[in-house]
């Protein structure tokens, strides 16, 4: 039922393109997704939600339902036996709706039948009387006094200002604007699923499910069941994508009380319109911004006032704002700033993370903003990025030093000698041509556009929050078998960590045993982090094991063991003439070590924003050449041109496909994804209404990766994962800016924002 | 079972599997992975948007989601589980993994026997020809670079064996 | 619970006699997903995709007919293709290759919304549909077979056997505009259709009202501002001018797909994008 211990065992070390332990069984449909999972006598799970965005639950009526034959369990929040509510940070969010709905989609009972269609039938026969409330869907407008509060806690989940510098510096150039970005959904492929086995008598529960954070998930479940966390075990099952939409609970504290319930296994799993209803997305965000310069484009002062639609419950949104405001800067010098940043509680839909987590809604601002002040000083947006590039050392408005590698300038002047794509062919190919195979334009329509696109991002979790990580090495008769808690969602840590304990143990048979809570946390698998972090783990326990090995061959054959380094998949003296296989030098012998990974200490920011709250910077450059057909509105991505800072390449073809795919992302926030709202209803949560972007959406990406090591990296390497979506989005809007002269202040783009 | 009571048989990868007590809205999908034991299809979208649960019938790449499966009694249905032989994988399947078209790998299987069954039609795909053949399975993690980059190695591969 | 799987139409009628509340499944790329999400509960099905009859293409000198379970796959190159462009290319943008594979004319006359692909082709050409019941074979006109949004004059004991349009001397072309560069449903289509022979030309526009509209006042007015009998060279000011004529025909409304305006003013450019193509060959 886990999924199996995963063995590799080519020569594969830390730099090359090693290949994926999990290769095999994805291309052969053998790997197990957590909605392949399945267990005798198991019994469906499904979920009822609120078909309003705001509504009083005046009754609620099981009977029917309970009399449909194949109905085991129904539950409602009274069944709830601890905690009645859950949440990554604040626990603000009802396991089901008691009493009250906030948004379109709040679950309000659970059903355990035979069949799937059995639960649809019983969902449909819940009978809840409503009072219709009038929802809330605007951010500015929740936060005036006269808006009554929808939720205890009030419609500020939180306000972050901050004060730098001069406060009253007015530059020889203003540059101003508005700028909105709309609800973007992670859309990951593999829909949420989850199997829960109950221990005998109720007393505790075993749970496979997608997550992204398996402690934290442990730690949500166990409270809301009213048991010790001991008493709740979970085991990673296969994750097919999560791009921050598994980091909060969905269906795993229902699956596991369906469980409990009726004694007997449960399968829950999401379709994709549930889904959508059923995770938190990227945060709407309204953005007002201006900048002051000197009449040379120089950066003296920003002003931004930031709204963050945090939807119903809370959600990341406090973090996600920080990173908002925090971030507003870009990656340029700036002293003066006076920045005002809400995340409102609305009648929305609630939002958390997602890839680039705050920071997309701040660099959309700020590299608009950028090219109006290129274009207001006369200068070029690759000239108005140089003059202000920030480099190590420099001191953010946030009072925090720079302390890491800082290419901001090198990823620029990179990207800019990327060669341009070739013209556009007047007998091009229709499916070259905007529109494909729809025949809408020709040649003749089609207006070429180049626009840029710079970002600084935060590694890690911030805010004095210390997201450690555990991981254990063992190695016996020359294989090292690796135990973490690190959960793969696609981005490769399964490659990445045999690809350490090759290198570090110099061992070629490398052995990954189940992810599951039987090892201390891992942390997330979000913010850029487990290369770092978890990366950082094993690399240590490697570490540790290795000098063990050391000590061990050393006594054994009567050398200092600090003479002692691995050469390959030998170990041999420096200075005599000493050596031996780490295979032979490991048989007999068990030497297992585990080690806590930990990044430097942070601050929370103070009431001004002052304080080192985030640990680490990494920062990328995007041009986009889009082609527009300007009277109709459409845009075809042609190519975009990156160079990252990513510290190390540690495999380059799992680096290129994490760039690429960012980028496929950014690209579909700037053109074609978006939950469309309308009073707080939903509605577009299908794939047919959902665009995301297609093999012929894709452009040519050309990706250059800068390999300045980071000092303060365990490898070397910078966390890769989010920057690729973050300025790719400003910079398709400025190339579509550039073709058509519109301001275009909101993403996605519509064809009528350019057309109409 | 509450809700169903049909039987039927379908052929499935050359087997024939019984059926029983199904519910006729069941989807081929739903069929394929619940009751028979073949998980390889996935389903992402459940409306024939997305390619993840494409499977081959009577020689046309379709989605199962959009298939009844009591409908499907007298086809012959080929998976994905089929595809590797017991000397290994398919050209596509290997390139798929030495270019780096895997990584979550939902739509991997679709994608995998889309590809297969155009490089059956057409060998010699060129690259617009791959792009729209491909252009009913989403992939949300790769931004189908290396997607791309694996069908063109499949496609060297395949050529070189033909040669 | 039932499924019928009938050979021949004959079969399927009498299948259909036997069970008039049956449901009737040729690609099944609009109903199962009716089922997938929860929207109807089947009990009795026919499931047309066997019966050969329905996958037929007959063509004599004049007229081509093409049976409403042929998939759009067929459509897109060869005979169809050549004697049809407009529907060739209509059936392209059909969906992605796995619907093509699947979906059928028959699906979109059987869905009629006002989105579906195949529809402005057979408006523009004014395709009979040719219905079939146990009883008695009736051919409607397209326009008078579209009803209004998804309902169309089908009789619960007819089946959809075919669409025969005319094999027109003139130029034909479809056009869409879909927010995606692939596998998109239409925010707005046009297909235009020149008829040498007759002089005439016929427009008609997708997902921009209720049914599939034709523009007559706009096909009228260019018959007096061009001869259609010859090849002619159409100037951008003229297409303009026809784009917005046709675009008053329209009537679009507002949804989470785009809004009423947008696809008013781009059924005016894709209409007059059309005619000049029209006269550029």
């Amino acid at each position: 039922m886990s999924q199996a211990t995963q063995t590799s065992t080519r020569r594969d070390v830390l730099g090359t393109s090693a290949l994926r332990p999990d290769g095999v069984a994805k291309v052969t449909g053998q790997f197990e997704f957590s909605s392949d999972l399945h267990a005798e006598h198991m019994l469906w799970g499904a979920t009822l939600r609120s078909p309003h965005p705001y509504a009083r639950i005046v009754n609620i009526d099981l009977s029917a339902a309970y009399k449909i034959s194949g109905v085991e369990a129904i539950i409602t929040a009274e069944d709830v036996p601890g905690k009645k509510t859950y949440g990554l940070i604040s626990s603000d969010q009802p396991v089901f709706a008691d009493q009250v709905v906030r948004y379109m989609g709040e679950p309000i009972a659970a059903v355990a039948a035979d069949h799937p269609e059995t639960c649809r039938r019983a969902l449909a026969a819940i009978k809840v009387d409503y009072e219709i409330l009038q929802p809330v869907t605007d951010a500015e407008v929740a936060l005036l006094p006269n808006t009554m509060p929808m939720h205890p806690d009030g419609n500020l989940i939180r306000h972050q200002r901050i004060i730098a510098g001069d406060q009253n510096l007015q530059g020889e150039v203003i540059v101003e604007g508005v700028y909105e970005i709309g609800m973007q959904d992670q859309a990951f492929l593999g829909l949420e699923a989850a199997l829960a086995l109950p221990d005998p008598g109720g007393a505790g529960v075993e749970m496979w499910v997608a997550t992204q954070w398996l402690h934290e998930d442990r730690k949500q479940i166990a409270a809301c069941l009213g048991l010790p966390e001991t008493k709740v075990r979970l085991t990673l099952g296969g994750v097919g994508g999560a791009f921050g939409a598994r980091e909060d609970i969905s269906l795993q504290v229902h699956c596991a009380l369906l469980a409990l319930r009726t004694s007997r296994p449960i399968k829950m799993q999401y379709g994709r319109e549930e889904s959508f209803f059923g995770h938190v997305h990227r945060h709407p965000a309204k953005i007002y911004i201006r900048h002051h310069a000197t009449r040379t484009g120089v950066l003296q002062r920003i002003e931004a006032k930031m709204y963050f639609d945090g939807g119903a419950y809370a959600s990341t949104s406090s973090a996600v704002l920080i990173n908002g405001v925090t971030h507003i800067q870009g990656p340029y010098k700036c002293a003066n700033a006076t920045v005002d940043g809400y995340a409102v509680r609305t009648n929305n839909p609630p939002c958390g993370a997602m890839r680039g987590f705050g920071v997309v809604q701040a660099c959309y601002a700020h590299e608009s903003q950028m090219d109006k002040l290129a274009a207001a000083c006369n200068l070029s947006p690759v000239e108005i990025r140089l003059i202000n590039a920030m480099q190590t050392g420099d001191k953010l408005i946030t009072g925090q030093v720079v302390e890491s590698v800082a290419p901001v300038a090198r990823c620029i002047r990179e990207t800019d000698a990327i060669a341009m794509p070739a013209p556009l062919a007047k007998n091009a190919d229709p499916l070259e041509l905007v529109g494909g195979t729809g025949l809408t334009s020709l040649p003749e329509n089609i207006v070429r556009g180049v626009g840029w696109g710079v970002s600084i991002k935060n590694l890690m979790y911030s805010e004095s929050f210390d997201d450690f990580a555990v991981a254990r090495c063992r190695l016996s008769d020359g294989v090292a078998t690796l135990k973490y808690a690190t959960v793969e969602v696609g981005q490769g840590f399964v490659v990445l960590a045999p690809q350490i304990a090759r290198t570090i143990l110099g061992v070629d048979e490398v052995v990954l045993d189940t992810v599951d809570t039987g090892i201390g946390s891992a942390g997330s698998t979000s913010a850029s982090r487990q290369t770092w972090m978890s990366g950082g783990a094993v690399d240590g326990a490697c570490r540790l094991v290795r000098q063990k090995l050391f000590e061990h061959v050393g006594a054994k054959f009567d050398i200092d063991p600090m003479r002692l380094v691995v050469e390959d998949t030998d170990i041999v003296d420096m200075i005599g003439d000493f050596r031996i296989s780490v295979v032979e030098a490991s048989t007999g012998v068990v030497i297992d070590e585990t080690f806590e990974h930990h990044h430097r200490p942070t601050e929370e920011l103070d009431a001004d924003g002052q304080g080192n709250c985030h640990v680490a910077f990494a920062f990328v450059a995007h041009r986009a050449v889009v082609d527009v057909d300007v009277e109709l509105g459409l845009v075809k991505v042609i190519q975009i041109a990156t160079a990252q800072d990513v510290g190390r390449v540690l495999n380059p073809v799992a680096a290129l496909g994490q760039i690429e795919g960012g980028i496929a992302q950014g690209l579909g926030l700037a053109i074609m994804e978006e939950i469309v709202l309308d009073n707080g209803k939903m509605r577009n949560p299908s794939f047919t209404d959902y665009l995301l972007p297609t093999a012929l959406d894709a452009p040519k990406v050309v990706a250059v990766m800068i390999e300045e090591p980071e000092p303060q990296a365990p490898l070397g390497a910078k966390g890769i994962g989010e920057p690729p979506c973050i300025s790719v989005t400003p910079a398709i809007a400025a190339a579509i800016r550039n073709a058509t002269g519109k301001e275009l202040p909101r993403v996605p783009i519509r064809p009528q924002d350019i057309c109409l | 079972m509450s809700v169903g009571n049909e039987i039927y048989s379908l052929t499935v990868n050359g087997e024939h599997h019984q059926v029983k007590d199904a519910w006729i809205g069941e989807s081929l999908l739903y069929v394929l992975r619940e009751r028979l034991g073949l998980p390889g299809a996935k389903g992402a979208c459940e409306q024939g948007e997305c390619g993840s649960c494409t499977v081959i019938i009577d020689g046309e790449a379709v989605c199962s989601c959009l298939v009844m499966a009591a409908t499907a009694i007298d086809s012959e249905i080929t998976t994905v589980e089929s595809l590797a032989k017991k000397n290994g994988l398919t050209e596509v399947q290997d390139a798929f993994i030495t270019e780096g078209g895997v990584q979550c790998g939902f739509c991997t299987p679709g994608l995998v026997v889309a590809i297969e069954h155009l490089l059956n039609k057409n060998p010699d795909p060129s690259e617009l020809e791959i792009k729209e053949a491909i252009s009913g399975n989403i992939c949300r993690c790769t931004g189908y670079g290396r997607i791309f980059e694996a069908v063109t190695t499949a496609v060297a591969t395949r050529k070189a064996a033909r040669n | 619970m039932s499924v019928v799987v009938p050979r021949t139409l004959t079969d399927a009628l009498s299948a259909m006699a036997a069970n008039p509340s049956a449901l009737l499944l040729q690609g099944g790329t609009d109903l199962m997903v009716e089922i997938n999400f929860n929207h109807r509960k089947p009990v009795d099905v026919i499931a047309l995709r066997r019966v050969a009859e329905l996958r037929a293409v007959k063509i004599d000198g004049k007229t081509i007919s093409i049976g409403a379970g042929l998939p759009y796959q067929e459509m897109e190159t060869g005979q169809i293709a050549q004697l049809v462009p407009a529907l060739g290319q209509a059936a392209r943008t059909v969906g992605s290759p796995q619907i093509r594979a699947a979906g059928s004319l028959g699906g979109n006359l059987g869905t009629c919304s006002p989105a579906g692909d195949g529809l402005p082709v057979l408006s523009a050409l004014d395709a009979m549909i040719n219905l079939r019941s146990a009883s008695a074979s009736r051919a409607v006109s397209i326009h008078e077979f579209m009803v209004g949004v998804k309902r169309n004059a089908k009789m619960p004991d007819e089946i959809i056997v075919s669409a025969t349009m005319p094999i027109v001397r003139g130029w034909q072309g479809y056009a869409k505009v879909g927010v995606r560069n692939a596998m998109v449903i239409s925010v707005a289509s046009c297909c235009l259709v020149v008829d040498r022979a007759a002089g005439t030309v016929a427009v008609a526009l997708g997902a921009v009202g209720p049914t599939v509209i034709r523009c007559r006042q706009a096909e009228q007015w260019l018959a007096t501002k061009v001869d259609l009998k010859q090849t002619a060279t159409i100037d951008a000011k003229l297409a303009a001018e026809f784009g917005q004529r046709v675009a008053t025909e329209a009537r679009p409304i507002d949804d989470h797909r785009s809004t009423a305006d947008y696809r008013r003013h781009a059924v005016a450019k894709l209409s007059g994008r059309l005619l000049q193509r029209s006269g550029a060959q």
